[in-house]
């Protein structure tokens, strides 16, 4: 904790690191999820094929991404690209399997009121299904924002900045206290982002407070 | 393209795979640390996740308590707990347990919260005491959410098992660490290629027995698919009704999971 008092300078710049590497990821998986699960949700193969894709590049462990990146993209090894384009990968990967379900759990009754006052397909979308499937994207962003900050962590190991270095660097001069200051600041972290994005959730939808508080969606946490 | 053949021909070189610090070892290795933080996790995870489906008290322990494990860092966990109590087993497993834990939880809290109260109380009503409501009837109906939280949990844990490496501990992350400190980009990616190919491969296996799991004639007929073309509904359905009618000889169990 000590560390933690006496290094918030550094503290800070790292966590502007880290927040660039985890969070930069989140907002270009939103632009890209987004319209993409709302595209594809009513066509049956694109979505199938989307779902398979997206399962597969989730199941490449980040670590390896970071480093197979390269020979991909034209980037140097060990850039700071490759993590944010890793990350956008996941995150895509997790919201674009949730946009669509999150539109299928939008009420027929709702679809059919919104085209009988006049909406054309593309405004109902966007302002009557996107609206009502937010609660399920907001869960589905705190999950992603706080895994993406735990993986930018992991990524100290093979050298990329941010919180993650006073794990290897507290280890390397065997000072328990740098790497518990470095547990307790990324952990604040996570919970100040997930709060802020829980929040944010709830300014965008006050309806869901009217109608009494619904359960919260364990479910799409996992 | 250059780093790729001369993984791929490392990879494919039986001289690489033997000894103790072969590629067989590593995957050893790898596994032990997958396997056992996987089983602890479970251990903790499912007892508490099927109580408080159950009872339906503690909810906001589940999701308070997720978020909480999710947000602890394990690099960070894993490195302390090496400095704390040396090496061993007991570091990895706990650190890789913050992974495996908030998965399980959910997902068997989850499955049982969502179990059709109906069926639920038609089990009461007959006048099976409250262990057998959960265990008879709960777990099985919840079955597909508990084994697709133990599919994430592995996913993740044998994923991150790669940083066991950096604390000296071996594992597949051997390769990708010490090839990115020494600059052999090559041996990085023989670490990054095997982990991947190990969690490809263990994440299809659990998707096979989630598969299986689903009880009665299974989610396919009951939900709505619309991802799915006609003829693989139609192969699935009858498929799922088949193996149900072999599991279950008292007839259709009940239309509940998800309901």
């Amino acid at each position: 904790m000590r560390y933690l008092l006496t290094h918030l300078d550094a503290a800070w710049a790292l966590t502007v690191i880290h927040l660039r590497l985890s969070l930069i990821p989140v907002v270009l998986g939103l632009l890209i999820a987004v319209p993409l699960g709302a595209l594809i949700q009513r066509t049956t193969t694109l979505r199938r094929m989307t779902t398979i894709t997206a399962s597969i590049i989730f199941t490449i462990p980040s670590l390896a991404l970071f480093v197979v990146l390269p020979l991909m993209i034209p980037t140097r090894i060990l850039d700071e690209t490759n993590v944010i384009v890793a990350l956008t990968l996941y995150t895509t990967a997790l919201l674009v399997r949730a946009v669509p379900e999150a539109l299928d759990a939008v009420p027929e009754p709702v679809r059919d009121a919104a085209t009988a006052v006049g909406y054309k397909p593309l405004i109902r979308m966007v302002k009557v299904e996107l609206p009502l499937s937010i609660p399920v994207l907001i869960a589905g962003l705190r999950v992603v924002a706080v895994t993406n900050i735990s993986m930018v962590s992991v990524g100290s190991v093979i050298g990329i900045g941010g919180l993650g270095t006073w794990f290897t660097e507290g280890y390397q001069s065997d000072k328990s206290d740098q790497i518990i200051a470095g547990i307790i600041a990324i952990f604040v972290l996570a919970i100040v982002i997930d709060t802020l994005i829980m929040f944010a959730g709830r300014l965008l939808t006050p309806w869901t407070r009217v109608s009494g508080v619904s359960r919260p969606n364990v479910k799409a946490a996992a | 393209m250059n780093f790729l053949q001369q993984a791929l021909s490392y990879i494919f070189t039986a001289a690489n795979w033997g000894g103790p610090a072969g590629l067989a070892a590593r995957i050893g290795e790898h596994l032990q640390y997958t396997v056992v933080a996987v089983l602890v996790s479970a251990l903790i995870a499912v007892p508490i996740g099927m109580l408080i489906g159950h009872t339906g008290r503690g909810t906001f322990l589940v999701v308070t308590g997720v978020n909480a494990l999710r947000a602890l860092p394990t690099l960070g966990v894993l490195l302390l707990g090496v400095l704390l109590w040396g090496l061993g087993l007991v570091p990895p497993t706990v650190a890789l347990m913050l992974l495996g834990i908030p998965p399980l939880l959910a997902g068997t809290y989850a499955g049982i919260a969502n179990v059709d109260r109906a069926v639920v109380d038609a089990a009461r009503s007959m006048g099976m005491t409250e262990s057998r409501v959960l265990l008879r009837v709960e777990v099985p109906n919840a079955l597909p959410l508990i084994l697709g939280g133990l599919r994430t949990a592995t996913l993740q844990i044998v994923a991150t098992a790669t940083i066991a490496a950096y604390a000296s501990l071996g594992g597949l992350g051997r390769y990708l660490i010490d090839g990115i400190k020494v600059r052999q980009f090559y041996l990085a990616l023989v670490g990054a290629l095997m982990v991947t190919a190990l969690a490809l491969i263990l994440d299809a296996a659990l998707a096979f027995a989630v598969w299986t799991s689903v009880p009665g004639t299974g989610r396919l007929r009951r939900m709505p698919q619309p991802l799915l073309g006609d003829e693989v509904v139609l192969e699935s359905g009858t498929l799922a009704q088949a193996t149900s009618a072999a599991r279950y000889e008292r007839g259709d169990p009940s239309p509940t999971v998800e309901g």
